[in-house]
């Protein structure tokens, strides 16, 4: 009988890691100006050591490099959870608008704060309140007891996020920061200008996020019985629900706040992990982790060196990739009759 | 201690309409009841209360003589397992991983299984004659399977108090009497068994006690025979049936116009 144990958990998770270092590695040594492995190694390993290769890796493709990982890992957990309590495989924090609304929080920080005194740093906390309040409104619009059907699901997003884009548009122009790049960046998401001070906090988001769910990831499963049945199994829904959908909260303010609204990184790397390694969540959960950062670090690296002498943002490409498995996902669905 | 469910004026109001008013209901050990009445009667309202799913306005519920309301999730999770009318499984886990499911409230605190429970789950899929689809992802079932899946898992709880909401609802006659078979044999090893359902033949011949409810209120409480009459099926179901003796001597219910 197939079951998970620990060890396969272990060997699964060990295997995970090496793909991570793999593409981080990928990430520090690939661009313009190629650095080789070892010189990377000695960048990293020696902080005195000088010269423009070291520059390079240190200054401007670690930050980087670090931010994919983090925002990968924040999203792609972050949509495993939302699939889990929503019970809906099409469950994304960009598809349902909760990122809009993280987006809607740190570009209001920065738009209308200034006048405050808030700098930068008062960005995730901004992002993590807009998540938040997202995730009330949905509940409330949704009226959510178990189950999101796929039309709600996707009628509350296309309305969400039309609202954030739109708002966020409005509050850069009443802060003045319509004419540079950085809206079209926050739309459309890109670790270009990925702030390097935010990144020790993205990481300790990151990381409580992760120590909330993780020790509901059985009840994941037994949720996706239904409510009822979870609950006479001895789970606790109802605190089940409140934790976990802080938890997505902590990640999705803070991913966005780096990142801008970066899509469908939910939905690719969870649905890839379910094929190859099966449902249960306490493989799922921290893998997604794993696999999220490498997936959005190999994305930035192609970001970044697709078309020579300029940048994609990064969220082009995630979109690019999840937008035609979103809409085969969705098919399937229709087929199986599971719509509305 | 032979109480496995007690109820005692129970009284559940939804908004101002109360759903029962009044239940009083033991479920004994080594006994199936059944429970019947016409939709809306109050029976699933009833087997949520008794699963401690739902607290009831007034009255007393309490399981193997103690109070529903003080007992702790695990406890009792341990002591009662719920087959709902219909599952609907969301992720493609398979036909092991839901029945392992059942040993939740048995579990040390890292969740993962042990020896024994892998043996339990499986000795409850073979019982129900599915080893074989072990593997198989309980997406792929018929809806028959997944029901039986999923009595599976409540077996593999181990209770000592088992409710069914109209567990054979979807099975074809060879499944409703292999589900019913099973809850017999569980009731045979000291379990207690309250089973919701609309098909009286299969209530009065595997029932030992059958409780008739309507309008939230129990109408009758008794041997099948004693219950299925027609002055009571008159009252429960409003409908005019006549009442001949089955083979075995239980009564069988030929239903034949509105009241």
């Amino acid at each position: 009988m197939s079951v998970l144990r620990p060890a396969r958990l272990a060997v699964v998770l060990l295997g995970l890691c090496c793909v991570v270092l793999a593409t981080a590695a990928l990430g520090l040594t690939a661009g313009p100006s190629p650095v080789g492995a070892r010189d990377a190694l000695h960048a990293l390993l020696d902080p005195t050591l000088g010269g423009p290769a070291a520059d390079i890796v240190r200054g401007i493709r670690l930050p980087r490099v670090v931010a994919a990982l983090e925002v990968g890992a924040c999203l792609a957990v972050a949509g495993v959870l939302f699939q889990a309590l929503l019970r809906n495989p099409l469950a994304d924090p960009f598809v349902l608008g909760i990122s809009g609304g993280a987006a809607l929080g740190g570009v209001g920080v920065l738009a209308l704060g200034g006048g405050l005194g808030l700098g930068y740093a008062a960005v995730p906390p901004a992002a993590f309140a807009g998540a938040l309040a997202a995730t009330a409104l949905l509940f409330g619009v949704a009226g959510l007891r178990g189950r999101l059907s796929s039309t709600t699901l996707l009628l509350t997003g296309v309305v969400f996020n039309a609202v954030a884009s739109a708002a966020i548009i409005f509050l850069a122009s009443l802060g003045g920061m319509a004419e540079g790049t950085s809206i079209f960046l926050w739309l459309i998401g890109s670790l270009a200008s990925a702030h390097g001070e935010l990144l020790g906090w993205i990481a300790l988001l990151l990381a409580g996020g992760l120590a909330c769910a993780l020790p509901w990831a059985r009840a994941l499963n037994l949720l996706s019985l239904g409510e009822e049945s979870a609950e006479q199994l001895g789970v606790a829904v109802e605190r089940a629900k409140r934790v976990l959908l802080f938890s997505t909260a902590l990640m999705v303010g803070a991913a966005v706040s780096v990142s801008g609204l970066i899509g469908f990184v939910g939905l690719i790397v969870p649905h890839a992990l379910r094929l190859v390694l099966g449902p249960d969540h306490r493989l799922l959960v921290p893998a997604a982790a794993l696999a999220g950062a490498a997936f959005l670090a190999l994305c930035d690296t192609a970001a970044r060196t697709l078309l020579p002498g300029r940048e994609l943002p990064v969220g082009a490409i995630t979109a690019l990739a999840g937008g035609p498995l979103f809409l085969l996902l969705l098919r399937r669905q229709n087929r199986r009759g599971l719509l509305p | 201690m032979s109480e496995r469910l007690a109820l005692r004026g129970v009284s559940v109001r939804l908004g101002e309409r109360p759903v029962l008013d009044g239940v009083d209901l033991e479920v004994r050990a080594g006994e199936v009841v059944g429970l019947l009445g016409r939709n809306g009667a109050g029976k699933t309202t009833l087997l949520r209360v008794a699963s401690g799913l739902l607290r009831p306005a007034a009255g007393s519920v309490s399981i193997e003589g103690r109070d529903a309301g003080a007992l702790r999730r695990r406890e009792r999770a341990r002591a009662v397992a719920l087959v709902p009318q219909e599952t609907a499984v969301d992720f493609p886990f398979s036909v092991a991983e839901v029945v392992l499911m059942g040993r939740t409230p048995h579990l040390g605190w890292l969740g993962f299984e042990g020896a024994r429970d892998l043996a339990v789950a499986r000795a409850a899929m073979e019982r129900l004659g599915i080893a074989a689809l072990a593997e198989r992802s309980i997406l792929e079932l018929s809806g028959g399977e997944r029901q039986l899946a999923v009595v599976a898992r409540a077996l593999a709880q181990e209770p000592r108090l088992l409710l069914l909401d109209e567990p054979t609802a979807f099975l074809d006659l060879r499944h409703r009497i292999e589900v019913l078979a099973h809850v017999r044999a569980f009731a045979a090893a000291g379990g207690g068994a309250l089973v919701v359902s609309h098909d009286l033949g299969i209530a009065a011949r595997f029932c030992d006690r059958l409780v008739l409810i309507a309008r939230g209120r129990v109408l009758a409480v008794g041997t099948p025979a004693e219950v299925l009459v027609p002055a009571r099926l008159r009252e429960a179901f409003e409908i005019e049936a006549a009442v001949l003796a089955g083979p075995d001597g239980q009564p069988v219910v030929v239903p034949r116009a509105l009241a």
